[in-house]
Order: C-alpha cells, then structure tokens, then sequence
C-alpha cells in the first residue's frame, strides 16, 4: 500500500511516499531556513504563504523520485496537529482535495507521535532490517516539543513526560539569539560547542533532581541571559564557544536523565530518540554512550528523518488507515493538540 | 497617556508568579481586558503569566506559546489567552494567523512582546514592563490607562 504523506506544520514543507508503513520510497523536505534566517526564527504568515508556493512543487518531486504515479497512491496521511494553524491548514486543504478527487482515503496524523515513526523507516524493507520492539519508550525533542512517550503499538501511545514551559529546541534558538548566534540556533550552538569547554559553566539542571518525567528549559535560558549580564558587554569568542558548550551540556544532560528515567519508569529497554533536536551531534554521541551503559536497545533515526518530514506521517498514516481510522472532509486542524 | 503606575521589585519566579496571580484576580469582572507584556528574553514574562493563569483558577502548566502563538487556558473563572508576538515580523501576520479572535473574545488576553507593534499596544488597557535587576530580581511596573 503506498501512501502519500504531508507535513505542513511548522516551517517546513514536506511530502513523502511510503510503502506498507516501513519502506521509505521518496522523501522531500523544502526548508524554509533560508528565508527565516533573515528575521532571526520562523514567521509564521511568511511560512504559510511559502507552503502554498511549495506544496505542489514538493509533491512532485516526492512522485517523481518514487517513480510513482499519483493514480498509484492508495492513501494521503497529513499533519493535523500540533503546529501553526494557518500552516497546517495548507497541508490539511490540498490532502483533502487529492483525497476527493483520486477517492482515496485521508487520515490526519499527530505530528509528535509520527516522530516516533521515523524509527521503522528503512530504504529497502529486506530482511534483517532492525527497528524497535513494542512496547517502548521514545524521547521526541524539538522547537515545538519536549515529550516522552511509552510506545505500545503503532497507534496506541501514551504521554508521560512533557516539558511544562519551553521545548528544548526553544532554548537553543532563544539561547542562540542572546549570544546573538544565528538562526537555526541548534545547529550554530552545536557547531560553536564543539571547541568549547562544557563545564565552564555549571548551570543549574532544572527539573533533574525532581522523581517526575517532565523537563523544564526556561531557568537554562534566564541563567544564560543572567551570565550575559554580568560580564556587562564583551562575549569575545573563546567565552562564546564555553557558554555555547556549556548551556549544550546542560540541556543534553537534562534531555538524557528523564530519558532514562522513564525507560525505568515503564521497564522498557528500547528507546527511540527523534525530533529535530536529534540532530544535535551531542545528544546522539552521548544518548549512545549512555544507552550502551546500561545495556538499552537505542534507534535514533538519521537526522533527515529526525526533523520534520512527510515520511513519518506517511508511515503513521499506514497504520492508521489499516486500522480503519479514516477522516472525511471535515478534517480540520488542531494546533494546539498534545 | 497613563493614568497610573505600579511598580514592584520581585526576587524569585515565584514572587513575580504571585504578581500574575494577583492581577488576574483583580480582571475577574473585567472579561475582554488585553494585557501586554513588554521585557527582554528572561525576563519573567512567562512566569507572569503563570501566575495570571493561578490567579484565574486554571490547572496544568503555561508552556510557552512561541511555536503555537498562542495558548488557549480554560477551566478558570475566566478564559485565558496567552498570546506570544517572539516570531511575528508584522502585523498583518497577527491577522493572518487568525489571533484577533481571541484579543476582542470574552476572556483575558495576555501579549508577550506587545511591544513590537504599536497599534497593537494602544489596544492594550494594562501594560506590564519587565526589567533585569540582578539575576532573580526583576522590576515590573504595572501601567494601567
């Protein structure tokens, strides 16, 4: 079964063709960063306009590297939420045209659980391909989202740890914007952290010492303003690089101690790790070193897979479909779902 | 111009939290009020607001609303709208985003960074300015017109 799977929700634009849920046909993602550099983050009117130029441009390009003809879909999956209303509303408006005209079925999937998804995509769908076994737990970090998830089957999951003020991927892009970094602030605070020294600071690890499973980021982002403030003015670049690295550790160690407390928590020894904060190289080279400790299976997806693509919701969208959930044309967006 | 101004010196997140609390208490009987807030990143806009979301009687957390632009609090005396302008370039996108049905809806609406758009701010009855004392002390003046 090939679906088509749309992903409007935030800056990017994104359309993928997937087989049977698992086998990765094509994957097409039109960043937006180049055009939000400019403003220092994402504008989100700016952001819609651009997913209405984008869309069918994308699409295209996701059938033609597929070598699939759209009369061959047999299914379109879309993002319905969490995101921006108006960007999601794109993606939502041309799945349900494509669905009414080619009498297809639509499914609207959850952005933060079709992260999870990224695990079970692979290129070829031989055998020996290794994804994670059920149940499991999955940490889904990125500017929109800190959520920890027990994963009981494809479409059964369960939230049991959220950030309660800013994601993480927040506190790197405001992070980055007080240093006065560029935008995206993740990936010029990971390459900039790379010299620096990580305990040059020791910022406080909000929420580590609580028992419970949520993470908080907004006191890293106060600490580091506070920091700012006190050396009244010069941050020359040796200074830069330390806080960079340091203000990074902070957020991975944090990141990776609920991790593994909730792998604990519901007796799992498999993690999932996903979400654009993925790509960070720190946490993918210090989530493996832990996880290798204490003896868990990890999956984190390539960093193409881990930021926001159609793909994932191509795959959820496999699952939902088989399931029986189908939507009409009522299917509206929900920007503010968990 | 303002009619009248308040200024308080808080010394933990949880004092200005206990500022937010108190002034949503005293909006209970005034349902469409708009609140902006104007202070630096860290400031302690959220905790504020925080506070703004106890005081109405709202439960769960505030997270912050600048993915979403908004968040919409229920489940309180009052429906609380917590608005975020962080990644908003111009007005018109505030519109386009479809946010001006919450600022004139029948509960409190509450705008970090009110201050990028003047014609927004003249709308705003109340504005709260945030500024950095020291590394928890923050001084918030309350200016009501």
């Amino acid at each position: 079964m090939l679906i088509l799977g749309i992903e409007s929700s935030c800056d990017d634009t994104g359309a993928a063709v997937v087989e049977d849920g698992g086998i990765l046909r094509s994957s097409v993602v039109s960043s937006q960063d180049a055009i939000h550099a400019k403003y220092g983050g994402i504008v989100p009117e700016l952001a819609s306009r651009r997913h209405i130029e984008m869309i069918i441009p994308v699409v295209d390009e996701a059938l033609k590297q597929a070598s699939v003809a759209i009369e061959e879909i047999d299914g379109v999956a879309v993002t319905q939420g969490p995101g921006l209303a108006g960007s999601l509303l794109v993606g939502l408006s041309f799945a349900k045209s494509l669905s009414y005209a080619r009498a297809i079925p639509i499914t609207g999937v959850n952005h933060i659980e079709a992260h999870v998804m990224a695990a079970f995509l692979h290129k070829s769908g031989g055998k020996g391909t290794d994804v994670p076994a059920f149940p499991f737990v999955a940490l889904i970090v990125s500017g929109g989202h800190t959520t920890l998830l027990h994963v009981k089957d494809f479409t059964r999951c369960e939230i049991i740890g959220h950030t309660v003020d800013d994601a993480a991927g927040e506190a790197f892009d405001k992070v980055a914007k007080l240093l006065g970094l560029g935008y995206p602030g993740g990936l010029a605070i990971d390459r900039l952290a790379k010299d620096g020294n990580p305990s040059f600071v020791e910022f406080t690890r909000p929420y580590m010492a609580k028992g419970n499973l949520n993470f908080s980021f907004s006191g890293v982002k106060t600490a580091v303003l506070t920091y700012v403030k006190g050396r009244n003015g010069g941050l020359p670049p040796e200074i830069l690089k330390d806080l960079a690295a340091s203000f990074q550790e902070t957020v991975v160690d944090v990141l990776i101690s609920k991790a593994m407390r909730a792998v604990g928590a519901v007796n799992s020894k498999t993690l999932v790790l996903a979400g654009g904060v993925a790509c960070n190289s720190r946490l993918r080279a210090k989530l493996t070193a832990e996880a290798g400790k204490q003896g868990l299976r990890l999956f984190i997806p390539e960093p193409h897979l881990c930021s926001d693509n159609g793909a994932m919701i191509a795959s959820l969208g496999y699952h939902q479909i088989k399931k029986g959930s189908k939507a009409g044309l009522d299917l509206n967006a929900k920007p503010n779902w968990d | 111009m303002d009619a009248k101004a308040d200024v308080y010196v808080t010394n933990s997140p949880e004092e200005t939290e206990a500022l937010g609390a108190e002034l949503a208490k005293g909006l209970l009987s005034s349902p469409g009020e708009v609140i902006g807030l104007v202070g630096e990143l860290g400031a302690g806009k959220t905790s504020f607001v925080r506070g703004m979301a106890r005081g109405l009687g709202v439960k769960g957390c505030v997270k912050s609303p600048s993915f979403t632009l908004i968040n919409v609090y229920e489940g309180g005396s009052l429906p609380l709208y917590h608005i975020d302008l962080y990644r908003l370039a111009k007005l018109e996108e505030l519109y386009g985003a479809g946010l001006e049905e919450y600022i004139y809806a029948k509960g409190i609406s509450v705008i970090e960074w009110a201050d990028k758009f003047p014609a927004l701010y003249a709308e705003c009855n109340i504005i709260v300015i945030f500024s950095y004392k020291g590394e928890d002390m923050r001084e918030i003046e309350i200016r009501r017109r």
